[in-house]
């Protein structure tokens, strides 16, 4: 066994020019993604759970199609065609963005389908019977209690979108992997980034997974 | 804007159009590679898959033992470590540093190291699924197979785990239509695969559409297939009655 890393090349300077920069990225596409994707997620899903064909088809086929590809297929999809669209060449990050509210649209819409489908029928009469039109009644009773009872789904849904991001290595967006990857090789200590890198990931998953554990804990409703 | 797909049936080198789209001698056409690709594709998702529900089984069991705390602990830490580094960053450090720390792997191919590393990555999530469907059986099945004097590895052997596997199909169902979706980021280690191919292949003939479009649909064939097949082994070992509980999320 070969064991002798050095991570002495570890500085503030590479730190802040290598590293911080990708963190950046990569925590802001998580949050962008993660509300991006839950707004359209719940659109989906009440698209989904509405009863009318018109609405449900069309949004069945394209939560099923987009979970049936891979990710990185879809960041290269829209990578070669949001450019077309618009007609005029967009970054890789820009498309990054667009690429990950579209596909975490999906996967939030189906836990929102399963939160919207945990609320008891009852409330939903309650809220007829008290005059409230469907915005209403979605808005002010169901929601709510979806959201709350699926925030711990939500979050870990969160720290996996945290951990895709680095597929945007696909387009060459500049994440924290890549932060990693370009140290690591101007440098000239490729493998110390790549196990820095593994490191810093850990930690952020780990903690974040635990802290969802313990609100799971504190908010869990029982019935 | 007009669709190429002839493109398909281009040599990959002088890039003119083959008679019946197969390579005759050697060469070979876009169509040829891409198959190969594909065929690329199931072999790591199938070998990555025996590795994931052998070693999954094993930790996922290992977590539920009673009464031995450090092998408890280990089995934790396998699933921690291995669902909480990104995919692509563990392809990575297979790749890169697994080899330079035992010189011995360093034989290894690219198409081995993303195995290994793909395996791995679900057998975390394997062993997760497990272990939540032999807690889920009932409490009494456990204190049947002691009340017969079976030992702890004839209980798991004959009553726990047999139950247990039934419970878990839907959750592997959806694992396994994963690892054809995860093996997807072994393009990183030049493996390849489809996605691999469908990088190249868009840069060199400049139709990307057609060729994104032909791969997708091998990835929506695979899943399909996958997803026929499980079913299929579903009903044949279904016992009634056992059902099944939340399945996991995830990509």
């Amino acid at each position: 066994m070969n064991l002798s890393f050095d991570f002495s090349f570890y500085n503030w300077d590479l730190i802040s020019n290598f590293i911080l920069k990708g963190l950046y990225f990569s925590v802001m596409l998580t949050v962008v993604a993660t509300l991006g994707g839950i707004f359209f997620g719940t659109l989906l899903a009440m698209m989904r759970l509405s009863g009318r064909k018109w609405l449900v088809v069309p949004a069945t086929i394209y939560v099923d199609g987009m979970r049936s590809i891979p990710l990185v297929m879809v960041i290269l999809w829209f990578f070669l065609l949001v450019p077309m669209i618009i007609g005029q060449p967009i970054g890789a990050e820009m498309s990054a963005v667009i690429t990950f509210i579209a596909f975490e649209a999906t996967y939030f819409s189906e836990i929102m389908r399963a939160g919207i489908q945990s609320v008891p029928r009852g409330q939903m009469s309650a809220g007829q019977a008290l005059g409230m039109t469907y915005g209403q009644n979605m808005r002010l009773i169901v929601l709510p209690q979806a959201f709350r009872n699926m925030l711990p789904v939500l979050l870990t849904q969160t720290i996996i979108l945290f951990q895709d991001t680095s597929l945007v290595y696909a387009i060459g967006a500049y994440d924290m992997l890549k932060g990693f990857e370009v140290a690591g090789k101007n440098y000239g200590r490729p493998i110390e980034a790549f196990v820095a890198a593994a490191v810093v990931y850990f930690v952020i998953c780990y903690t974040l997974s635990h802290l969802v554990k313990r609100l799971h804990k504190r908010i869990a409703i029982i019935h | 804007m007009a669709w190429d797909w002839q493109m398909f049936c281009e040599d990959t080198l002088d890039r003119t159009v083959r008679e019946g789209c197969f390579g005759t001698g050697g060469d070979i056409t876009y169509l040829d590679w891409m198959l190969s690709a594909w065929g690329w594709t199931v072999s790591v998702s199938l070998l990555a898959l025996l590795l994931a529900l052998v070693t999954g089984v094993v930790i996922g069991t290992l977590r539920t033992l009673p009464d031995s705390k450090w092998i408890v602990r280990f089995g934790n830490g396998w699933v921690e470590i291995f669902r909480n580094i990104p995919l692509l960053v563990q392809i990575f450090l297979w790749y890169h540093v697994v080899p330079a720390v035992f010189p011995a792997m360093k034989s290894m191919s690219g198409f081995t190291l993303v195995v290994l590393a793909l395996g791995f990555f679900t057998s975390a999530r394997i062993a997760e699924q497990v272990r939540s469907g032999i807690q889920a059986l009932p409490r009494g099945q456990r204190y049947a197979g002691m009340a017969v004097g079976f030992t702890t590895w004839q209980t798991y052997r004959y009553v726990l785990l047999p139950n247990a596997f039934r419970i878990i199909i839907p959750p592997l169902t959806s694992e396994t239509m994963n690892i054809f979706k995860n093996s997807s980021v072994a393009f990183a280690v030049s493996v390849t695969e489809l996605t691999m191919f469908a990088m190249q292949a868009q840069e060199e003939t400049g139709r990307g559409i057609e060729v994104y479009m032909a791969v997708t649909g091998l990835y929506i064939v695979s899943a399909f297939t996958i997803n026929r097949i499980m079913t299929f082994i579903e009903k044949r070992v279904r016992v009634p009655g056992l059902v099944a509980p939340g399945a996991a999320g995830g990509h």
